[in-house]
C-alpha cells in the first residue's frame, strides 16, 4: 500500500506555453485536475472554463482546494456548450497578462475539431500563455494540441501521520503523443522541490509498509 | 403633453387589436372603477359619449340616459405602466421628462425645441409622434409648466383658426418648466411669463389652475370664471378667503411664473451620452453596429472633457412603433476607450430588432467612475491590470455576468457555503507580481538553484497543505446520494455505490464533522460527518453521512459524495 519518494524529473514540456491536452481517465477521477495543478505550477491568474457537462459530471473547480495562489486569482468562467467554452478559451489566450488558461470538455462535441483545437495552440504559442485542454470521458481523436496525456490516479503515498489515511496524491501520467518530446510513463507525485511542475518518481514499495510498521511498534 | 383618451384608447388596442371605423363607432364601452357610492365611470368611447355617459358620472346614471351601455373595469396599473413607458420614450426629445398625474408628461425644453425645428416643429412632432402610436396626444409649450398644463388642456378660446392655437407665442423663446435643482441661485431667479402668453391664459376658465374641486366650485360660485377675471381680484382680499394649501394665489403665482415650480423626480446630475438621429427610419439590422460606431467616439470625448470613465453604457435605440430598445454592457475596470466600447457592444448591438424601423440612437454611460488622464507604460503594451479587465468584460458581455465569476470566499463553515462566487466584472482583479509570470526568464535562475532546494527538502517531511482543513480541488454542485456499507453503524464507511459502480474503500480519514450553522439554517438540519476516502485505483473521494442515528432528526442517516480530490 502506497509507494516512496524517488528521484524527481522535469517532464517534457513542464512550463512551456503551448496547448496541452489532458484526458482524464474517468470524469469521476480528480486524478487529472491534481495532476494539471501541479503541472499549471501556480500561474496566476488563471481562467478555468468548465462546459456544463463537465461540471455535472466531474464537479464544479472548488477554489478553497486550489491553493491560496491559484484561487487569488482564479477566473471561473460557465460556458454552456464546447462552443462557448472554445470561445472563452481563445479569448483568454490572446490575453497575454493571463498566467494560464484552462478549458475542460465533456464527450466529443462536434465543434473540437482539428482547425479548432490547432487554433489554441497557435494562440497560446502567440501571446506565451499556457493552455490545456481537459478532456472528461472523451476519445483522443484528432487534434492541433502539442502534447497529449492521459492521466489516471494511483494508490496515495504512504501518510506518515495516520498510516490507514490517505497521503500525498499519486498520479499515472502516460505522455502518447507530444512533438519534440519522447512520450513514456510516470507514476509520480507532486515534488517536495520548489518547481511545482516536476514530478517525483514514485517507486513501490514490496512489503507493506503499514503492517511493517506495526510490527516494529509491537516489538 | 396629455392624452386625454389614454385609457380607452389602451382598451381598445388591447382587447380588439386595430378595430375599423364602422366597429369602433358601434362599441358602446364605459370603464369602470369602484367608488364610494357604487361603480364611476373613468372613460368612455366616442360611440358612448355620444349616447350622454360622461367620464366621472356613475355608471347606473349613465345607464339611466344610454340603457346599451357596456362596463369593463379600469386598468389604473396599466394606464400607469404606459405612461411611464412614453415618458421614458419622450427622452427622445429631451433628457427630463417627469410623469405628471396619471395622463401627462412634463418635459423641460429649454434648449431643446431649436433642436427639432423650433417649438412650432417640436409640438407638431410630438403629436405626430404618438399619433402615428394611435394616441390622442395634446402638447403645448409654455413659459412655467403651469401654463403648459393650462394649454395643453384647456383649448384657448382663440382657437378658431387652426389647430397650432395651443402655443401662444411661436419660436420666440425658449419654455421654462422649472430651474434644474442643482442651481440653487437659479430656484429664486424666476422669469415672470411675458405679456402675450399672460393675456392667452387670462381667457382659460379656473380649471386650468390645477385647483381642487372644491376650490373650483367656490371660485365659480363668486363669479371668478376665468383666470382673468382671478388675476384682477386684490391678492389680499383672496388670501383672507382661501386660506388652505391649494390656494388660488399660490396657483395663479406659478401660473405666472412668479414663483419657481421645478420640475421633481429627475436625475440631476445628466449622464455622459451621444445621441444620433437618423433622417427616416431605417430597419436595415446593420444600423445599430453603424450607429454605435459612430456615437462611441463622441461618448469617449464627452467622458474624456468630464474625466469620467464608464463602467455601464447603454445604446438605446428608438423605434417608430413607440418601442425603445435597450442593450447593456458592462465593464470591470471605467474605460473611455471608444474602440473597447464598440467592441463591447457591438455583438449585441446587432441582435437589436429594428421593427418598422429605428429613427434614433443613443448611446448613455449610465454608470460612471472618475478616470484621470491615464499613461501608457513606457516599455511594453498597456498594463497587464487593464488588459485582464478588458477580457473579462468581453466575456461577461458575451456569456453573461453570472457565468464569469471569481472566488468569493465567505465565513461559513458549510463548504458550498463558504466557497463563494462573485460576477468578475464586478470584484476587482488581483494581479501577482512580474515575476511569477511563467514564460519570463526565471525559469533558468530556478533550474541553476534547484539542486539546492532538492536537498533541502529531501530531509524534512512532504509539504502538506498550508491551511488545516484539506479540501478537495473539486466539489458537485449538489451532494450525489451513494449506498454505503459500514463495518458498525458509527463507523467508518468501507464500501459505496456511486453512479452505479461500486468502489472498496481501502484507506479512510475521518470524520470531519461539521455543524449545521443553525443561525442559517432551519431547524432540524442534520450535521455532517465528512470523511476522506481512498479506492482501490487510489481514486480520493470527500463523503459525507448526514446526521447521526438517533439524532431525532430523521430516520436512517443518508450518504452523499460531495467532492473529488486531485
Amino acid at each position: 500500500m502506497g509507494g516512496e519518494r524517488g528521484a524527481t524529473e522535469r517532464l517534457p514540456g513542464a512550463g512551456r506555453p503551448t496547448l496541452s491536452e489532458l484526458f482524464a481517465a474517468s470524469p469521476r477521477d480528480g486524478g487529472a485536475t491534481g495532476f494539471l495543478l501541479a503541472q499549471l505550477g501556480g500561474a496566476a491568474p488563471l481562467l478555468w472554463v468548465q462546459e456544463r457537462m463537465a461540471i455535472l459530471e466531474g464537479g464544479r473547480v472548488y477554489p478553497p482546494g486550489l491553493g491560496g495562489e491559484i484561487a487569488a486569482g482564479l477566473i471561473h468562467v460557465e460556458a454552456s456548450d464546447a462552443r462557448a467554452a472554445l470561445w472563452a478559451m481563445e479569448e483568454g489566450l490572446r490575453c497575454s497578462a493571463l498566467g494560464g488558461v484552462v478549458g475542460e470538455i465533456w464527450g466529443d462535441p462536434r465543434a473540437l475539431d482539428f482547425t479548432a483545437t490547432r487554433r489554441l495552440a497557435v494562440a497560446a504559442e502567440r501571446s506565451g500563455v499556457l493552455a490545456w485542454l481537459v478532456r472528461l470521458g472523451g476519445s483522443a481523436n484528432l487534434s492541433g494540441a502539442r502534447m497529449r496525456w492521459r492521466v489516471a490516479s494511483a494508490p496515495s503515498l504512504a501518510n506518515e501521520l495516520d498510516a490507514r489515511a490517505p497521503g500525498e496524491a499519486v498520479w499515472n501520467a502516460e505522455l502518447f503523443r507530444a512533438r519534440g518530446a519522447v512520450p513514456g510513463r510516470w507514476p509520480g507525485c507532486r515534488s517536495a522541490g520548489r518547481d511545482p511542475a516536476d514530478l517525483q518518481r514514485v517507486v513501490a514499495v514490496s512489503a507493506d509498509r503499514t503492517v511493517d510498521q506495526g510490527e516494529r511498534r509491537r516489538a | 403633453m396629455w392624452w386625454p383618451y389614454l385609457p380607452i384608447e389602451r382598451w381598445i388596442k388591447a382587447s380588439g387589436g386595430a378595430p375599423d371605423v364602422a366597429d369602433e363607432r358601434d362599441l358602446c364601452v364605459a370603464l369602470v372603477e369602484e367608488a364610494q357610492h357604487g361603480q364611476r365611470i373613468v372613460a368612455v368611447t366616442r360611440a358612448a359619449a355620444d349616447g350622454g355617459a360622461r367620464p366621472g358620472m356613475r355608471l347606473t346614471d349613465a345607464r339611466a340616459l344610454f340603457p346599451g351601455l357596456g362596463a369593463v373595469a379600469w386598468d389604473a396599473a396599466g394606464d400607469a405602466a404606459l405612461v411611464a413607458k412614453l415618458a421614458h420614450w419622450a427622452g427622445r426629445w429631451s433628457p427630463l421628462v417627469e410623469v405628471d398625474g396619471t395622463d401627462g408628461v412634463r418635459m423641460e425644453v429649454t434648449g431643446v425645441a431649436h433642436l427639432f425645428g423650433g417649438e412650432a416643429g417640436l409640438v407638431e412632432e410630438i403629436e405626430r409622434g404618438f399619433g402615428r402610436m394611435g394616441l390622442c396626444c395634446r402638447a403645448a409649450v409654455a413659459g412655467t409648466a403651469g401654463a403648459a398644463w393650462a394649454l395643453a388642456r384647456f383649448p384657448s378660446p382663440l382657437a378658431g383658426e387652426g389647430g397650432s392655437s395651443r402655443r401662444l407665442r411661436k419660436g420666440e423663446r425658449a419654455g421654462r418648466c422649472g430651474a434644474q435643482s442643482s442651481h440653487p441661485a437659479r430656484l429664486r431667479r424666476v422669469d415672470p411669463l411675458p405679456q402675450g402668453e399672460r393675456e392667452g391664459l387670462s381667457r382659460l376658465p379656473v380649471a386650468a389652475l390645477r385647483l381642487s374641486a372644491e376650490a373650483n366650485h367656490t371660485l365659480n360660485r363668486l363669479g371668478l370664471k376665468t383666470i382673468g377675471a382671478l388675476a384682477g381680484v386684490p391678492r389680499r382680499s383672496l388670501a383672507r378667503r382661501f386660506r388652505e394649501a391649494d390656494n388660488p394665489i399660490d396657483a395663479l403665482d406659478r401660473l405666472m411664473g412668479r414663483t419657481a415650480e421645478p420640475l421633481t423626480g429627475l436625475a440631476v446630475e445628466v449622464p455622459p451620452r451621444a445621441t444620433l438621429r437618423l433622417a427616416e427610419p431605417v430597419d436595415d439590422p446593420g444600423v445599430a453596429g453603424q450607429a454605435l460606431a459612430k456615437l462611441a467616439e463622441p461618448l469617449a470625448e464627452e467622458l474624456g472633457v468630464r474625466r469620467l470613465g464608464a463602467r455601464r453604457v447603454m445604446l438605446s435605440a428608438w423605434r417608430v412603433d413607440g418601442e425603445v430598445r435597450e442593450v447593456v454592457a458592462e465593464t470591470s475596470l471605467p474605460t473611455r476607450d471608444a474602440a473597447h466600447l464598440v467592441r463591447l457592444l457591438a455583438e449585441k448591438a446587432g441582435e437589436i430588432d429594428p421593427g418598422y424601423g429605428i429613427d434614433a440612437f443613443a448611446l448613455t454611460a449610465i454608470w460612471c467612475e472618475p478616470l484621470a488622464p491615464g499613461q501608457d507604460a513606457l516599455i511594453g503594451g498597456p498594463a497587464k491590470e487593464l488588459e485582464l479587465a478588458r477580457l473579462v468584460d468581453r466575456l461577461t458581455v458575451r456569456l453573461g455576468k453570472e457565468r464569469v465569476r471569481r472566488p468569493d470566499a465567505r465565513a461559513s463553515h458549510v463548504p458550498e457555503r463558504a466557497s463563494g462566487w462573485a460576477s468578475a466584472v464586478n470584484s476587482s482583479p488581483r494581479l501577482r507580481g512580474e515575476g511569477d509570470h511563467p514564460q519570463d526568464g526565471g525559469g533558468a535562475l530556478r533550474a541553476a538553484h534547484r539542486p539546492l532546494h532538492h536537498s533541502a527538502s529531501l530531509s524534512g517531511p512532504p509539504p502538506l497543505r498550508k491551511q488545516g482543513r484539506i479540501r478537495p480541488e473539486r466539489l458537485l454542485d449538489r451532494p450525489e446520494a451513494i449506498g454505503v456499507i459500514y463495518a458498525t453503524p458509527e463507523g467508518v464507511p468501507r464500501r459505496f455505490t456511486w453512479r452505479r459502480r461500486v468502489h472498496d474503500i481501502l484507506r479512510v480519514e475521518g470524520p470531519e464533522r461539521i455543524a449545521p450553522e443553525w443561525w442559517r439554517e432551519p431547524a432540524g438540519t442534520r450535521l455532517r460527518d465528512y470523511y476522506r476516502v481512498e479506492d482501490g485505483a487510489g481514486r480520493r473521494f470527500w463523503i459525507f453521512r448526514e446526521g447521526v442515528i438517533g439524532d431525532g432528526r430523521g430516520g436512517v442517516p443518508g450518504w452523499f459524495v460531495h467532492g473529488l480530490f486531485g
